[in-house]
C-alpha cells in the first residue's frame, strides 16, 4: 500500500475508533482489575483494531472493538495462568479500598462526597461479581451495547445474554440492599 | 407467561429490548403478580442507582497519547496544525556548518511545537468538554419546558410532510424530520425552541409514553462527532454531528434507547446505509 494510502488509512481508523477509548480502557479495567493492565489491554486493542481494520465492515465500531479487547484480556490471562479470568476475590484495586487513580482529575465539592461514596460503592460491587455476569453487566449498563451487540462480542446466543444479565442483577441487586442496609 | 419466564423479561422490558406485543406481555403479568412487580421495581431502581453512578471511566491521558503515538503515519490533526504553525520558527542558520545547526534547532523547535499543540489539545478538549456541558444543560432545561403543558409542539403531526415545511423560513437550515414510527419511535410534532442562544428546530419523538425533543442547528464545526451521551438530573442526553448539524437528543428513556434513537435517526439520513 502506497504511503498516502496508509496515511488515510490510518486517520479513518483514528477517526472511527479513538472516540471509543473510553469504553475500551473501561471495560478493560473491569476486566483487568488493575490500571496498567487495563492500559495495556487497551493499547493491544487498538493496534489489533488497526491491524484487522481492512477487513471491518461494521456496522458497528464500539462493539468491534470490545470484541477485540476481550480477546486481548482472554489472551493474557491464558498467557498466564491458562485460566479464563482471574481467581474471583482476588486482591485488586477495582475491588480494593485504594482510590482509583482514574478519579483523581475530579474535584470533591462537600456536597458530591455522599454521591461519589455512593458511585464508589456500587463501582466496588459491579466490579466483585463473578466474571461472565460482570462482563455481561459492564457491557450493558456501561458500554450501553444492544443485547445483540453483547452476545456477539460474547460470542454467545442472546438467551445466555439474557440469563446472565438476570442472573447478575439479582446478585448485584442482594449486595447493593445489604450495602445500603449497613451505609449509615 | 409465568414468573420464572417473567424472572429474565423483565431485563429486556428494563432495557427496552421488547416489541410492543412481549413488552405488553410481561406487563400484563406483572400487573397480576405482587411478587413480579415488586421485583420490576427493585431492579429499575437498581438501574437507575447504576446509571447515576456513572461508571464510565476516562481513559488517562497518557494513555491517549501512547496510542496516538503508536498509531503510524500520524497525521497532525487540524488543531495541533494550528498550534504548531504559532509555534516559533527555527532562527536563520548562518550558511557555514549548516547541517549541524539546523539539526539542532530544528529539532529544539520541534520539541516545541510538539509540546505547544499538546497543551493546545488538552485546553482546547477542557474548552470543548464546558461547552458540551453548558449545551447540555440547556438542552435538558428547554426539554423541561416543552413538557409544560400546551408547550411540546407548534405544529402537530404524524406526518414529516407537515412538519418538514413547518420549518421553512423559520430557520437558516432545513432539518431533516424522518418519519421512524415503523422503528419505534412516533413523530408527533415540531416547535422553535432556544439553544445557547440560538434558535434551534426541535423535532418531536414519542416512544412509548416518553417523549423525546431532538434539537437540531447548523453544525458548529464541520469535522462529524461519534454520539456522546451524557446524563443530567436524570435524563439522558445524547449530541452527535453529522451532515452539518448538531443534534442534540434528550428524553427519559434509558440511554440504550436514546442510542437506538440515534442510530435508526442517522440511518435515515444516509440512503445508501440502508439503516442496517
Amino acid at each position: 500500500m502506497s504511503p498516502e494510502g496508509d496515511a488515510e488509512r490510518t486517520r479513518r481508523f483514528r477517526e472511527a475508533a479513538l472516540p471509543h477509548l473510553d469504553d475500551v480502557f473501561t471495560l478493560a479495567h473491569y476486566l483487568m482489575r488493575n490500571t496498567a493492565d487495563a492500559e495495556d489491554a487497551a493499547q493491544e486493542c487498538f493496534l489489533r483494531a488497526l491491524r484487522h481494520f481492512d477487513s471491518y465492515r461494521g456496522p458497528a465500531m464500539k462493539p468491534w472493538l470490545l470484541t477485540i479487547l476481550r480477546n486481548v484480556c482472554k489472551a493474557e490471562f491464558a498467557r498466564r495462568s491458562a485460566q479464563p479470568l482471574p481467581p474471583e476475590g482476588k486482591e485488586d484495586e477495582l475491588a480494593g479500598d485504594d482510590p482509583p487513580l482514574w478519579q483523581e482529575p475530579q474535584p470533591s465539592p462537600e456536597g458530591e462526597l455522599l454521591r461519589e461514596r455512593d458511585d464508589d460503592a456500587m463501582r466496588h460491587l459491579i466490579a466483585a461479581l463473578p466474571a461472565q455476569f460482570r462482563e455481561a453487566i459492564v457491557l450493558r449498563e456501561i458500554n450501553d451495547l444492544t443485547y445483540r451487540e453483547i452476545a456477539d462480542v460474547l460470542g454467545v446466543p442472546v438467551g445466555t445474554v439474557m440469563s446472565r444479565l438476570a442472573r447478575g442483577r439479582e446478585m448485584l441487586r442482594e449486595r447493593w440492599t445489604l450495602e445500603q442496609g449497613s451505609a449509615p | 407467561m409465568n414468573c420464572s419466564e417473567a424472572e429474565v423479561l423483565i431485563h429486556a422490558l428494563i432495557d427496552g429490548e421488547l416489541d410492543a406485543g412481549h413488552a405488553r406481555e410481561i406487563e400484563d403479568h406483572v400487573a397480576t403478580c405482587a411478587d413480579c412487580t415488586q421485583k420490576l421495581a427493585a431492579f429499575r431502581e437498581l438501574r437507575r442507582a447504576v446509571i447515576a453512578a456513572d461508571l464510565k471511566q476516562r481513559a488517562p491521558a497518557a494513555l491517549r497519547a501512547r496510542i496516538e503515538a503508536a498509531l503510524p503515519v500520524a497525521p497532525m490533526p487540524v488543531r495541533q496544525a494550528a498550534a504548531a504553525a504559532t509555534a516559533p520558527a527555527p532562527a536563520p542558520a548562518p550558511t557555514v556548518r549548516r547541517f549541524d545547526r539546523r539539526f539542532f534547532v530544528g529539532g529544539f523547535a520541534l520539541g516545541t511545537a510538539l509540546s505547544g499543540a499538546i497543551a493546545a489539545t488538552l485546553v482546547l478538549g477542557v474548552l470543548d468538554d464546558r461547552r458540551e456541558q453548558m449545551i447540555a444543560g440547556e438542552v435538558v432545561s428547554a426539554h423541561l419546558r416543552s413538557l409544560q403543558p400546551g408547550h411540546l409542539t407548534d405544529v402537530e403531526t404524524s406526518d414529516q410532510h407537515t412538519v418538514k415545511p413547518w420549518f421553512n423560513g423559520k430557520l437558516d437550515v432545513a432539518p431533516p424530520v424522518p418519519e421512524l414510527a415503523a422503528q419505534g419511535f412516533t413523530l408527533i410534532g415540531g416547535r422553535l425552541d432556544d439553544i445557547n442562544g440560538e434558535t434551534a428546530a426541535a423535532i418531536v419523538y414519542r416512544r412509548r409514553n416518553h417523549v423525546i425533543n431532538l434539537f437540531v442547528a447548523q453544525a458548529k464545526g464541520t469535522e462529524p462527532q461519534q454520539p456522546v451521551s451524557q446524563t443530567r438530573h436524570g435524563f439522558n442526553v445524547l449530541h452527535w454531528r453529522e451532515n452539518g448539524f448538531d443534534f442534540w437528543a434528550v428524553s427519559d428513556i434509558n440511554a440504550g434507547e436514546l442510542r437506538e434513537f440515534e442510530q435508526k435517526f442517522s440511518a435515515t439520513l444516509r440512503p445508501g446505509a440502508d439503516g442496517s
